[in-house]
């Protein structure tokens, strides 16, 4: 019984050993403070290529891990932010990427939000005006001064 | 036999769903008052098998009934026995089952409380109900079933994935899935209103309620997701921009776009149309949520189902309904008649304005979510769309609209005057300023832009409260006749106070939380102490326990701070059935802000990989979202008064005059 116990014992804290290990460890951290801070910044826009929308920085993976080393070596001999994007993408690809770059494939992506301001912004300002203009024109009928009336009663409670 | 039990009483719900889609939408084509009514007991039928169905699968969970394959595989006899019940809903099939049971009951809800209503609208609305009820109940039926058996029944189940065995899981599905079921009716009331060609002020107060309703049960849903995934995932992170996160927040902005525009149709019988728009869009994207959680399109950890033919039928429904109510609201919009009109400045405009800002960082929600997706299935190129993008898009989108808030209740409507609201509000510009001066001149330089977003959420706190003190006229009367305008209020203002007021506390928490927050990753021998802002932390060592379903090696730690220690214990966790880890975080509250441990690999000599973290404030987050929610609540007990019945007229009378 006792030797089932110890057996499972072992494998426990086999398992415990082989379970992921967490993001960043702490014999990665560089010792410039300013560095490590550029490290962890880039290492957030990073993916985590065989995790579900991951960063690096926060993945457990063993693949994650290795590229956090990678970029750290690149900052250490000197590169920019900008060089340890481009060294990596050469490397693995956009998908690395958690903020795709701004270029034709993505050209939709980066202008939906000002697109949907600008097209709205213009349907709301024209329906606004010319819902004004017809009103000018036309004078109200009885029902509508009844209306008119209840709403404007309605305002004052709010 | 229980099962079976619950297997036909889904088919019989089916079948009577069947009647509830077509039945009533005659006879109110027909003008026919009997057959319309067959509608109030038929969804109160349905709702009742449905909830039948749904219990006879409780009752399997519960004794742990491994001969059907739905239990065997998502649960376990050693399993606790709160979690064998949430563990029904936290697999597909259970999980969609009881989506179906929430649907059938606000269609219940609708045919009991809904006696005001003009009768072909109840009786249409009822039946559009029922149609996503039917294509729901067939898909359960053809590709989901929870009552598949099997033979020889095993001796013992699979377990549940540890990730999901959790307090989490007992409440955040179920909240989740009132808010994106509640949105429905909003959708039902818009299709009934297109086929019936006809919409009104009524409509908008009929269906605030219901959206409201369903909006507050959302926000907390979403709220509550977003704190299990901070304690529970280890490092501290409370949203991810991922895509199921994702899939839950765009109804949800496009649910606060509605209750606003749902506003301005009740009190100006304006925006209709466009109203009409929102609450098909936003239950449409209630729908794509299901459709990218369920189908397996998303790898995530939310989708359990990865089956082809569920996904391609989850399609099918949602190419049936969002198409169909687009179709049907090309062809039938101009029928209806745009009323009230108004100046751009004006209690209106400003809601035209939010609704703007609501929908372009909804559209920029969606466009990340499903570009990735898009793109390889057109060019086969694969790009990420994660975090940062979202971060650079959703953000400045939000800070314009955030500034405008409090701004927007204060307006009068039809015709505003900005200036004189402004000069209203110079108290809270002038808190928002100071606060700024404050936070930049303690923080430093290079925290100016944590300064200004502090500065925002004071300015959305200080706004929100000036509005109903403003409206009472304190300060400016004597003080005894301001209470009673106070007191005199409607509850509504309360509401909105709250809302935006709850705007400021998340919006304050996210800002204080990420830039001032302290992080140490180190290893640390039994016996060890470091400092982390303010508290210490003591490793005392390490202890093995077992649980019910799992063991576990717990870190034991002494946090003392301004004098008073508490024990800390974060834990690494085997689950013993399907021998899968999860790290279980420890967190100390003092005030508003955190202390976040959590247990990295093991080191020789006892020595352990810790991560310590500091979030000031970081409560704030949450707490913004119960309040906010709070609000939907006091607005709604407003409404509860006023909504469709005659009486009201008397009341408003007098009403008219206190206020």
């Amino acid at each position: 019984m006792s030797r089932i116990l110890r057996s499972l014992a072992v494998l426990a804290l086999a398992l415990t050993l082989a379970a992921p290990v967490m993001a960043v460890q702490p014999d990665e951290v560089l010792d410039d403070p300013a560095l490590e801070a550029r490290a962890r910044e880039l290492s957030a826009e990073l993916r985590c290529m065989v995790c579900q929308n991951e960063s690096i920085d926060a993945s457990n993976a063993p693949l994650a891990r290795d590229i956090r080393i990678l970029l750290r070596e690149r900052l250490e001999a000197g590169d920019t932010n900008a060089e340890v994007l481009d060294y990596l993408v050469a490397r693995y690809g956009e998908f690395v990427l958690l903020k795709p770059r701004f270029n034709a494939s993505t050209l939709l992506l980066w202008l939906t939000a000002p697109l949907v301001l600008i097209l709205g912004g213009i349907a709301a300002w024209v329906g606004v005006r010319r819902r004004r203009t017809a009103t000018d024109a036309a004078p109200l009928s009885a029902a509508e001064e009844a209306e008119l009336e209840r709403v404007l009663s309605d305002d004052t409670r709010g | 036999m229980l099962n079976e039990l619950g297997h036909y009483a889904l088919v019989l719900a089916l079948a009577l769903a069947l009647v509830q889609s077509t039945v009533p939408l005659a006879g109110a084509r027909m003008r026919d008052a009997r057959i319309m009514r067959i509608a109030d007991p038929v969804a109160g039928m349905v709702f009742l098998l449905v909830g039948l169905s749904f219990a006879a699968l409780m009752v399997a969970y519960v004794r742990s009934d491994f001969s059907l394959l739905n239990v065997f595989q998502n649960s376990h006899s050693a399993k606790p026995m709160i979690f064998k019940i949430s563990g029904v809903w936290g697999n597909h099939e259970g999980s969609m089952l009881l989506w179906v049971l929430i649907l059938a009951l606000f269609s219940a809800l609708v045919a009991a409380f809904g006696g005001a209503l003009p009768r072909s609208l109840k009786a249409t609305v009822l039946s559009v109900q029922a149609w996503v009820l039917v294509a729901f109940l067939v898909f359960i039926l053809a590709t989901s079933n929870p009552f598949v058996r099997l033979s020889p029944a095993p001796l013992e189940g699979q377990d549940l994935n540890p990730i999901l065995q959790d307090i989490g899981l007992a409440i955040h599905p179920p909240l989740l899935y009132v808010g994106y079921v509640g949105f429905s009716i909003a959708f039902s009331f818009a299709v009934a209103a297109l086929i019936e060609g006809r919409i009104d002020a009524a409509w908008a107060r009929w269906v605030r309620p219901w959206t409201l309703l369903a909006w507050l049960f959302l926000t907390l849903g979403i709220a509550m997701g977003s704190y299990w995934a901070y304690y529970e995932l280890g490092w501290g992170g409370w949203w991810f921009w991922d895509p199921v996160e994702n899939a839950s927040f765009m109804p949800w902005l496009a649910g606060t776009a509605l209750l606003h525009s749902a506003i301005v149709m009740e009190k100006r019988d304006a925006l209709k149309i466009w109203t009409i728009l929102l609450a098909i869009l936003t239950f449409s994207l209630s729908l794509l949520g299901t459709f990218l959680v369920r189908s397996g399109v998303l790898t995530s950890v939310h989708a359990f189902a990865t089956d082809p033919t569920r996904g391609v039928f989850i399609l099918g429904i949602l190419i049936v309904f969002i198409g169909g109510s687009f179709a049907l609201y090309a062809w039938r919009a101009q029928m209806l008649r745009p009323g009230g009109l108004f100046a751009p400045i004006s209690r209106e405009g400003a809601l035209v304005l939010n609704n703007l800002f609501l929908t372009a960082a909804c559209a920029t929600v969606l466009v990340g979510t499903l570009y990735p997706l898009v793109l390889e299935a057109l060019t086969g190129e694969k790009i990420s769309v994660g975090a940062p993008f979202f971060n650079l898009t959703f953000g400045p989108l939000m800070i314009p609209l955030l500034m405008a808030v409090p701004f927007g209740p204060m307006l009068a409507w039809k015709r505003g005057d900005l200036f004189a609201v402004a000069q209203r509000l110079w108290v809270a510009l002038v808190a928002a300023l100071v606060t700024v001066a404050v936070v930049a001149w303690l923080a430093g330089n290079t925290h100016l832009l944590a300064a200004l977003g502090i500065g925002l959420a004071v300015w959305l706190m200080a706004g929100a409260l000036t509005e109903p003190l403003v409206r009472a006229k304190v300060g400016r009367e004597a003080f005894g006749t301001s209470v009673r305008r106070l007191v005199g209020l409607p509850r509504s203002a309360f509401g909105t106070m709250l809302g935006h007021f709850a705007l400021g506390m998340t919006l304050f928490g996210i800002v204080a939380s990420s830039a001032f927050e302290s992080e140490r990753i180190v290893v640390m021998t039994p016996g060890e102490t470091i400092e982390i802002a303010g508290s210490r932390l003591t490793f005392e060592g390490m202890v093995a326990e077992i649980g019910p379903n799992y063991r576990q090696e717990v870190g034991v730690f002494r946090s003392v701070r301004g004098g008073r220690a508490a024990e800390m214990r974060p834990a690494k966790r085997i689950y013993t059935a399907r021998q899968m880890p999860t790290t279980e975080a420890a967190i100390r509250t003092h005030g508003l802000s955190q202390l976040y441990l959590s247990l990295g690999d093991a080191k020789e000599g006892g020595a352990i990989v810790v991560r310590a973290y500091d979030k000031p404030f970081v409560l704030l987050i949450w707490l913004g979202a119960v309040v906010m929610a709070l609000g939907g609540l006091v607005s709604l007990s407003d409404r509860r008064l006023r909504v469709g019945a005659p009486r009201p007229a008397a009341k408003r009378a007098s009403g008219a005059r206190t206020a």
